[in-house]
């Protein structure tokens, strides 16, 4: 029914385009870190995926919020959407995360404050899908998860203050008083943030066009029994 | 004449059901005080609570109990509606969903202090330790309200699913860690007796979300309960 | 509050459509009713009549369409509409842990009723249970709690009552009963529309019937356009015509 939209198209390229350039900065253009060495370089692509979870989950409570007001499926599909996505980019986040801690903590992994709320909010977005499951009625299914979409981002905010309020050996990147990285390691930085963005930008639009296409087929079918 | 019940009236019309139909039997109560104290036995064996690591884990145990204490308490409550399709009678009546929502929660808080009440000196004189500081029951009524607030709002969806009882725990502990570290480190501040400074943070943490877990839910219950 | 002049039906539904995600139950249904009559909504089990009961109680908001009950519309007005209706469901909606006039007790401060204690004894006196008014309603038997939620219904002293298979589950007894029952509630000026399966207790009660089939009113006719024994034929007629038109 719908045609690959041109927009989406161009999205597409500009993505590629964008990550591409984002890599050869990455390891070409950004300084070598003094003490680190390359494995800072993992930072990159670790705050940018933590960056595009958060605001998967973000846009998933918005989505909620619209759809209980509304009550159209466009919303609910997105908002499903954005909660898959920010999930996988939280996962990438952690795995990204724990490379870096190999060689510079010792460990893979170590019960901090701001890994262990990464990690419940992961936890949140897994039950949003249990809860999902657990449903048979749509119309009650979507209610149902955007509520918890928005209740569950309420927890959030604690994820990114973490570090701030428990003595966490986390770096902190992102402080009002000082930065931490030269010049060029900033440059590189908002780079891949904003190309993680436009990452998310698409991959939502395609998981929606996605979602939207399989609930037409759904009322096809539908439509065939009846 | 008016169209809706007053929203008081209607939440005391609710939370006097609750009581009076849970003091006739006492099945909830006594549940969830027989589970508390066995998660804190259990505590006892599983983390061998010798006079020192208590001091340090006092809090941690407690909430540990409260919690999965309140979790059978949020389960039964909502069941209750659900039984003989009374939750459908609630809805019929002429009275503001909020003000439903805000009549069980009450209800779920009392029975949550109840339990506390009860597990709080028999904790003092097992363990030999003063639980009664006002600080620390402070941080117990505030973290009831947070825990309380959001888990009625998540039971009565829990209960729609077809998984039930099992879900409720799945949603409500991840969503409730906000509150849960802000009471465990507050309340373990409070009883080292730590200056008010240290313990501030952790107040004004917990009555942020007490805020939010109270004004989220008045305002999406509807969508909770109306088909 | 919008006053409604008497000659507006109580019920008046005009292209209803319920949707429950991509299923439609409910497919531009016309209905009305008005003040003093009883209407037997007949129909198949998945038919829709449950899901239109729900409606017009406001306990589920419509797809499409236009849904007023005594002139309010829903889901609009709800409150209004709430305030003066009663509904019968198949669950009773009662607690079992409350005596059955505890229960009573609670719905009367839910809708801030007056003079409430005569209220109740009315009700109770009405269905037979003033006896068993203190005893827990767990203990009561199925006929006991459909005579109590029938009460429950009735004590706002509602202008519109609904009752959806309220014979099922009953034995004989208790279906007997509920005959009695409902020939009591229906004399007085009040619109009831009751939902059946089962033909034989709708033509003892009912002032016109209406079939729903396949989301749609198929067929309605008044109680005396047709016997007792066409009864079955009319019924029958109706659904094949709705299955014919698809």
């Amino acid at each position: 029914m719908q045609k690959y939209p041109k927009t989406l198209l161009l999205l597409d390229l500009a993505t590629v385009l964008l990550l591409a350039v984002a890599t050869v900065l990455v390891f070409a253009y950004a300084p070598l870190e003094r003490t680190m060495g390359a494995v800072q370089k993992v930072f990159y692509f670790h705050v940018a995926s933590n960056w595009v979870g958060m605001l998967g989950f973000l846009v998933a409570a918005v989505a909620g919020a619209v759809y209980l007001v509304k009550g159209t499926r466009f919303w609910d599909v997105l908002e499903v959407a954005a909660v898959e996505i920010g999930l996988v980019f939280s996962l990438i986040g952690i795995v990204t995360g724990s490379i870096w801690a190999r060689p510079i903590w010792n460990t893979w992994w170590t019960w901090d404050a701001r890994l262990v709320t990464v990690t419940i909010m992961v936890l949140i977005y897994i039950a949003y899908f249990l809860l999902r499951q657990g449903i048979d009625d749509p119309g009650r299914r979507a209610r149902y998860a955007a509520v918890y979409a928005i209740v569950g981002f309420l927890s959030v905010p604690l994820t990114f203050f973490s570090i701030r309020l428990f003595q966490s050996i986390h770096p902190v990147v992102i402080t009002s008083t000082k930065a931490q990285l030269s010049p060029r390691m900033k440059t590189v930085f908002m780079f891949s943030l904003f190309t993680y963005t436009v990452l998310f930008a698409d991959l939502l639009w395609h998981r929606t066009r996605l979602g939207q296409l399989a609930a037409h087929l759904e009322t096809l079918r539908q439509k065939m029994l009846d | 004449m008016k169209e809706s019940t007053g929203f008081g009236r209607a939440v005391l019309a609710i939370l006097w059901k609750d009581l009076a139909a849970e003091l006739r039997g006492k099945e909830l109560l006594s549940a969830m005080l027989v589970f508390a104290l066995l998660v804190i036995l259990a505590f006892n064996f599983a983390l061998d609570l010798d006079p020192k690591t208590r001091a340090s884990v006092t809090s941690g145990v407690l909430w540990v109990s409260f919690i999965f204490a309140g979790t059978l308490g949020l389960n039964r409550s909502m069941a209750t509606e659900q039984d003989r399709g009374c939750l459908d009678g609630l809805l019929l009546a002429p009275v503001d969903r909020s003000a439903i929502y805000f009549g069980k929660m009450l209800a779920n808080l009392v029975f949550m202090l109840i339990v506390e009440a009860v597990v709080l000196p028999i904790y003092s004189a097992l363990y030999n330790v003063n639980l009664f500081r006002p600080g620390l029951l402070l941080m117990v009524v505030l973290g009831s309200v947070g825990y309380v607030a959001v888990g009625t709002l998540l039971a009565a969806m829990a209960a729609q699913a077809r998984t039930r009882d099992m879900l409720l725990p799945l949603l409500l502990f991840p969503v409730i860690i906000p509150v849960l570290i802000a009471a465990v480190k507050g309340s373990a501040a409070f009883l080292a007796g730590s200056a008010w400074a240290d313990v501030s943070s952790w107040v004004n943490l917990l009555l942020a979300y007490d805020v939010l877990f109270l004004a989220v839910p008045l305002m999406v219950f509807d969508f909770v309960v109306e088909e | 509050m919008t006053t409604t002049p008497s000659s507006a039906p109580v019920i008046a539904v005009r292209g209803l459509v319920k949707r429950f995600g991509i299923k439609t139950v409910l497919k531009g249904m016309d209905f009305q009713a008005e003040e003093g009559e009883f209407v037997a909504l007949l129909g198949p089990n998945g038919a829709g009549k449950t899901t239109f009961l729900r409606i017009l109680a406001s306990l589920s908001r419509p797809s499409a369409g236009d849904v007023r009950v005594k002139g309010h519309r829903l889901p609009q007005q709800a409150t209004a509409v709430r305030r003066r209706l009663g509904f019968v469901s198949h669950q009773p909606l009662l607690y079992g842990d409350l005596s059955g006039e505890e229960n009573l007790r609670f719905y009367a401060r839910l809708y801030s009723l007056p003079d409430a204690n005569e209220r109740i004894a009315a009700v109770l006196k009405m269905v037979g249970m003033y006896r068993h008014r203190r005893d827990l309603v767990r203990t009561y038997s199925r006929g006991m709690q459909q005579r109590l939620a029938i009460a429950r219904a009735l004590l706002p002293d509602p202008d519109v009552l609904l009752l959806d298979e309220p014979y099922t589950g009953l034995d004989q007894d208790a279906a007997a009963m509920l005959d009695e029952i409902l020939a009591r509630v229906s004399t007085q000026k009040r619109t009831v529309v009751l939902t059946s399966h089962d033909l034989s207790k709708a033509a003892l009660l009912a002032s016109r019937f209406d079939v729903l089939a396949r989301g749609k009113i198929a067929a309605s006719a008044g109680r005396g356009e047709i016997s007792d024994a066409e009864l079955l034929d009319f019924y029958r007629g109706a659904l094949a015509s709705a299955e014919a038109e698809r």
